[in-house]
């Protein structure tokens, strides 16, 4: 009886059953679509971190860069210094290479023996030092120095120091060409491949780095980067004056992104290149469980009181560009618009309901009189209800997966840049010829193309069958409640 | 067998005070046929309402059998409603989207009855009123006398003890009401039904035993 009832009052009464369904089919849809873009930015932004921090690390320990000081490694800009004895003159000028390995600008190191004092944090299962540089190549010819006295005794004797790119031009004479070319190197531990930027690579030839690389000069390159330089695993590139034998070539294991450097080197190789022996730039860290995430940066910010600990969702607001915008758009504006539309159609629901239960007081009268009792008469509204919202669930989630596809059919890009200290994505190549004067070389920040896709995962349908369920429930108690409120002698006198 | 004892109700409407039964004490017998006249708003509806469970009285008490229906809760009135008492109203009351035979069973939906005795017994009281060639059908697809005799099988399919009318055919032309009251007639007569009649319609009142006429919420008998 109560599927017969529920049956014949849905197709008898097809206005509102379809009125009640379309709304809760556009809400459910909506919040689907909202959800499943939400969940793909946060993909793309995990993509994006892990590129940079490795799969699995749940925190960085970093330090704030500190104003930068004139003189300093790493300051202002890489400084050229050449000797008597660099280059090759001739009548039209003097031919110069030199490469030089300096930490990143922007980023400041620290004691390597902090990665002992994280380690032995309570809850910390991994951790991982890495050192972040730039290996930045000047390679070019000078033109022959003016001769008259204006240019000074350093340029007329072939000896001194080009200044570096950021620190504007040396002034005075020009007509060469050069290029000044960055790549970014990071140290890693070798022994690492578990936690740090080796763990979000794949091998694409060759091998990777091992425990027995310690103090080998051997380095691992991104396969783009190598493709592009026409480097293949056996030969040898020159990083910091040094030659690298290059072992293997790897690609990151995200469609959506890409590695986080051109090249890795043993972290005591690094260290020793870039003068920076016994610092280090980030420790990734893994904690032993999600659940203690919160208790474990406690700790490291207590026992590192001069560094920045930083957990992933820290992380996730360092990246900025369009996936930063997506990212506040759907939290934001997609988030309310879910919840209004929802709302709406929750109440429209009710609303429909409410106006139905009113409109069958005869009827319920008459069902009382005969004896139904309040609970089967509630029963049966809610269950209309119900079947309402499964409805109205049934065709927002059909509605939701094909917005879904259309999203994931365009696959939008968003740029993404991070704010942070390590980069995401290869560093780029700076070029330039002609005279000094250029502006930074070693960008901080790059930009990266994310593609955006929508996943639909079992979640986002049990959200939409929940939200569906929710909806009728809620129209059909608030209904029945009404219909079981119903005298029956007021219901039947109200029509006699 | 009905007995009433000093049942008054009253109604507040806005600021008036309704006295819609005053006092009445009356016993009507198992197995009798009763109409009940008056002018409207003299207290006839209310008063059936009262003999079938649908409303407790004011003060005075009403008891049908052993059951005294003035203090009882409301799940308990509603068994009764369920076992005891069969309803007919004057615009039929049927679920328009049911046809005829589900509206029959209707009725015994609160007494748990299985599905396959309930479609049973449903076909068997729509062929005792004479619509068993009609059982599919909705009521806007039935004319009023038909409707009329699924409101009958509906209250007689569970086989109560008591039928109470509310202006059984009030709404009907002579020749209809004429087949329905036999109809009625015939089922009090066959299985012993206490039946009680509200009716503005002397030619119906005329064919009851016993005939009261209720006005400004007082009870007279009328020979």
């Amino acid at each position: 009886m109560f599927f017969t009832y529920l049956r014949r009052e849905l197709a008898g009464r097809r206005r509102q059953t379809a009125i009640i369904a379309v709304g809760m089919a556009l809400a459910i849809a909506l919040v689907m679509i909202v959800n499943s873009v939400s969940a793909g930015v946060r993909d793309a932004q995990a993509a994006v971190l892990e590129s940079v921090y490795g799969v699995g690390t749940d925190l960085t320990v970093s330090q704030a860069s500190g104003p930068p000081e004139g003189g300093e490694e790493g300051g202002p800009g890489v400084r050229f210094e050449f000797g008597t004895e660099d280059g090759e003159t001739t009548d039209d000028g003097t031919t110069l290479s030199n490469s030089r390995l300096t930490v990143d600008r922007g980023t400041s190191t620290f004691d390597a023996s902090v990665l002992d004092t994280v380690e032995a944090v309570d809850g910390v299962s991994a951790a991982s030092a890495t050192l972040s540089l730039t290996n930045v190549t000047f390679d070019g010819e000078l033109p022959e120095p003016p001769t008259d006295q204006s240019s000074g005794d350093q340029a007329a004797a072939g000896d001194g120091t080009m200044p570096a790119p950021g620190e504007g031009g040396g002034g005075g004479f020009g007509g060469g060409a050069f290029d000044v070319t960055s790549v970014t190197v990071t140290g890693v531990d070798p022994a690492a491949e578990a936690i740090g930027p080796l763990s979000a690579v794949e091998l694409a030839d060759g091998r990777g780095l091992d425990s027995g690389d310690t103090g080998e000069y051997v380095v691992v390159l991104d396969a783009e980067y190598a493709t592009t330089e026409g480097v293949a695993v056996g030969d040898t590139i020159d990083l910091g004056g040094t030659e690298f034998e290059v072992v293997g070539t790897v690609t990151s294991t995200s469609a959506d992104a890409a590695t986080a450097s051109n090249a890795y080197i043993p972290l005591d190789v690094a260290q020793e290149l870039s003068g920076m022996d016994g610092q280090i730039s980030d420790i990734s860290v893994q904690a032993a469980s999600a659940s203690d995430i919160p208790a474990v940066k406690a700790d490291l910010e207590e026992a590192l009181p001069d560094q920045t600990v930083s957990t992933q969702e820290d992380l996730a607001a360092s990246v900025s560009g369009s996936l930063g915008s997506a990212s506040s758009l759907i939290s934001s504006l997609g988030l309310w618009l879910s919840v209004a539309v929802l709302a709406a159609a929750f109440l429209i629901a009710i609303l429909f309901t409410i106006q139905g239960v009113t409109r069958r007081t005869r009827e319920f009268g008459t069902l009382k009189a005969i004896g139904w009792s309040n609970r089967r008469i509630t029963g049966q509204v809610a269950g209309e209800s119900l079947v309402q919202g499964l409805i109205g669930g049934a065709a927002g989630l059909a509605l939701g997966f094909i917005g879904i596809a259309v999203i994931n059919a365009i696959s939008p890009s968003l740029a993404t840049t991070s704010s942070s200290a390590m980069a995401a994505g290869p560093g780029g190549e700076g070029g330039m010829a002609g005279g000094f004067g250029g502006g930074p070389m070693a960008a901080a920040q790059e930009t990266t193309e994310v593609v955006l896709n929508a996943p639909v995962t079992l979640g986002v349908v049990a959200l939409a069958v929940g939200l569906a369920v929710v909806g009728g429930l809620l129209a059909g108690a608030i209904g029945g409640w009404r219909a079981s409120k119903l005298r029956p002698a007021e219901a039947l006198r109200s029509v006699a | 067998m009905y007995t009433l004892e000093n049942v008054t109700k009253t109604y507040r409407q806005k600021e008036r005070t309704i006295h819609a039964l005053k006092d009445v004490s009356l016993t009507i017998p198992t197995g009798q046929l009763v109409a009940i006249q008056g002018p409207t708003g003299g207290g006839k509806s209310t008063l059936l309402q009262m003999l079938g469970a649908l409303d407790r009285p004011t003060s005075g008490r009403i008891s049908l059998g052993e059951a005294d229906l003035s203090g009882m809760p409301d799940a308990k009135l509603g068994r009764i409603r369920a076992t005891e008492i069969g309803f007919v109203f004057q615009g039929f009351n049927l679920i328009p989207t049911l046809t005829a035979q589900e509206n029959v069973e209707t009725a015994l939906e609160p007494l748990g009855v299985p599905a396959e005795e309930r479609r049973r017994r449903a076909t068997e009281a729509l062929v005792s009123v004479g619509l068993g060639d009609r059982a599919h059908h909705v009521p806007s697809e039935l004319s009023g006398g038909q409707q009329q005799r699924v409101a009958i099988a509906r209250a007689l399919v569970k086989e109560p003890d008591v039928l109470l009318a509310d202006e059984p055919t009030g709404n009907l032309d002579e020749q209809t009401r004429d087949e329905i009251m036999a109809l009625l007639e015939g089922l009090h007569r066959d299985r012993g039904l206490t039946l009680v009649i509200v009716t503005h319609d002397s030619a119906v009142a005329r064919r009851a035993e016993r005939r009261l006429h209720l006005k400004h919420g007082t009870v007279t008998e009328r020979a």
